[in-house]
């Protein structure tokens, strides 16, 4: 199978300029003799005490990565709704690889039909992540999710027991909620606004003269715009 | 040790202002690391540099842009970035309800609890009233510079604030493709029954632990105490069955049990 990011980037990023307009660079610098330093000159550091630091190498880190495999390992089904919305972090979808096109059609029915998801583990950039693969619309898609020991409890927190209410004030707010009540979830309504008005601007700023700049670039490589529900159309509808 | 509120604010549900604390109910274990200097073992500072002269350039020098295609910058006041923040409040909106189950997690980005600030009869009876309902409110509000939206839920006596991501961010099997290939049998659906039953049972978080992180610092800590550990490249521990395989195994087997028949 093959994993793409189910959700992508909408803040507009500002870049650093220098006076004539020239992008910039952040660069490490000793603090003691003010030098920069180059990616060679400087090493990771955990700081075990105030002050007391154990350094690790990259090849250190890379030692202690997990094995790598594209195995996406399902342990375990379980109820669809039972697990808890905290855990969740990231969602990616998953689409079938040459020739299992068929073993994916049937795992994602079956998945849809009984209500399930599965647990599984994968291996992503040196890091095996824990995932929940739900199933929707025949397309299947992983959550990765917090590890449990990262979930804070009430008591974590501290928040006070729960102290018992007058009926009237539930009644309430339950009339309330009848009141304004949707049967459906609008997510258009969930269009950040801030960058909207950065993109307005921007475009009104660079009709007028004197709010742009223009440097030479090398070859557009890099800038290219990535259409991924495009890409992911093409995956999953691909005869392979 | 109890968490530290990292805002304070109040719910609006129609006339009905609740203070709240907002606490993260998460805590980010990830193993963080500091960049030292090589040579002095110190912590770095860093700076920005015009990366052809190498020189420094300093801060009331820079200037903001927003790159509108390769090589062409829209420069960006500090005046302009002031006025495009919105005003500052203390009020987080319910602007309306919905069913619980309505708001797919892919939405969901960041988890937060609400507690009560002062007085709390009010909480409980807005916790007690959307578990009743089963109900979720949809939130807005403005923290530290930015708009936020949310979806306020009950768990247990409590409530949650998710912060969600906006509609352009999220991509939904809607606006997909459903995959090619022949739709499964009947038969061969039953059979994946099966096989996924036998791998059924309930949630349990407990059996999940992040071992790599803990790999990293059970290094960390042997080499803070002097010894240096010899690495070796390590095998993921836990073991199962990749279900594709199984399934694919499974399938193959019953078509040529069907081919037997037929010939």
């Amino acid at each position: 199978m093959s994993l793409f990011p189910a959700a992508r980037a909408n803040r507009a990023s500002l870049r650093m300029l220098g006076p004539d307009g020239q992008p910039l660079a952040r660069k490490y610098y000793a603090e003691k003799t003010g030098k920069d330093l180059d990616a060679d000159e400087v090493i990771r550091g955990y700081e075990v005490n105030k002050n007391k630091y154990v350094t690790i190498t990259d090849e250190e880190l890379e030692r202690l990565e997990p094995e790598k495999t594209r195995d996406i390992n399902l342990t375990q089904f379980v109820p669809a709704d039972s697990i808890p919305p905290l855990y969740f972090e990231r969602g990616y979808f998953l689409t079938p690889a040459a020739g299992s096109q068929k073993a994916y059609k049937l795992l994602a029915e079956t998945m849809d039909k009984n209500e399930l998801a599965g647990i599984a583990t994968f291996v992503m950039r040196g890091k095996e992540y824990l995932v929940a693969i739900f199933s929707e619309k025949g397309i299947l898609r992983a959550e990765t999710m917090r590890f449990p020991d990262e979930i804070r409890s009430p008591a974590d927190v501290g928040l006070p027991k729960k102290k018992d209410v007058p009926p009237a004030s539930v009644r309430k707010f339950e009339k309330l909620i009848g009141t304004r009540s949707k049967k459906q979830f609008s997510p258009t309504k969930l269009a950040d606004k801030q960058t909207d008005d950065l993109l307005k601007l921007v475009k009104k700023k660079e009709k007028q003269r004197g709010n742009v700049v223009r440097i030479e670039t090398e070859a557009d490589t890099d800038h290219k715009v990535v259409d991924l529900v495009a890409i992911l159309k093409k995956s999953l509808g691909a005869k392979k | 040790m109890a968490a530290r509120a990292i805002w304070k604010g109040q719910l609006k549900v129609g006339a009905t202002k609740i203070p709240v604390k907002l606490y993260s109910a998460i805590e980010d274990k990830t193993v963080r690391f500091h960049i030292l200097d090589d040579k002095h073992k110190a912590r770095v500072k860093q700076h920005m540099i015009d990366p052809d002269s190498g020189e420094e350039v300093a801060s009331e020098e820079i200037q903001k842009g927003y790159e509108v295609e390769p090589g062409k910058f829209v420069i960006l006041t500090e005046e302009d970035l002031e006025k495009l923040a919105p005003p500052p409040s203390r009020d987080i909106e319910i602007v309306e309800f919905v069913p619980q189950a309505e708001i797919s997690q892919q939405w969901y980005d960041r988890p937060y609890y609400l507690g009560p600030d002062d007085g709390d009869k009010d909480y409980f009876a807005l916790v007690e009233a959307l578990n009743n309902k089963k109900s979720e409110g949809i939130a807005q509000w403005v923290m530290r510079g930015k708009y936020y939206a949310g979806g306020l839920r009950p768990v247990d006596d409590y409530l949650f604030l998710f912060t969600l991501r906006d509609a352009k961010e999220v991509i939904l099997a809607d606006q997909l493709t459903k995959p090619a290939g022949a739709a499964p049998t009947a038969k061969e659906l039953n059979m994946a029954k099966q096989l996924v039953e036998m791998l059924q049972g309930e949630f349990n978080p407990k059996d999940y632990k992040d071992e790599y992180r803990n790999r990293v610092m059970e290094f960390i800590e042997k080499k803070a105490k002097g010894h240096a550990p010899r690495l070796r490249a390590v095998k993921t521990k836990r073991k199962s069955a990749d279900l594709g395989n199984v399934l694919e195994k499974s399938i193959a087997a019953l078509k040529k049990k069907e081919e037997k028949r037929a010939a």
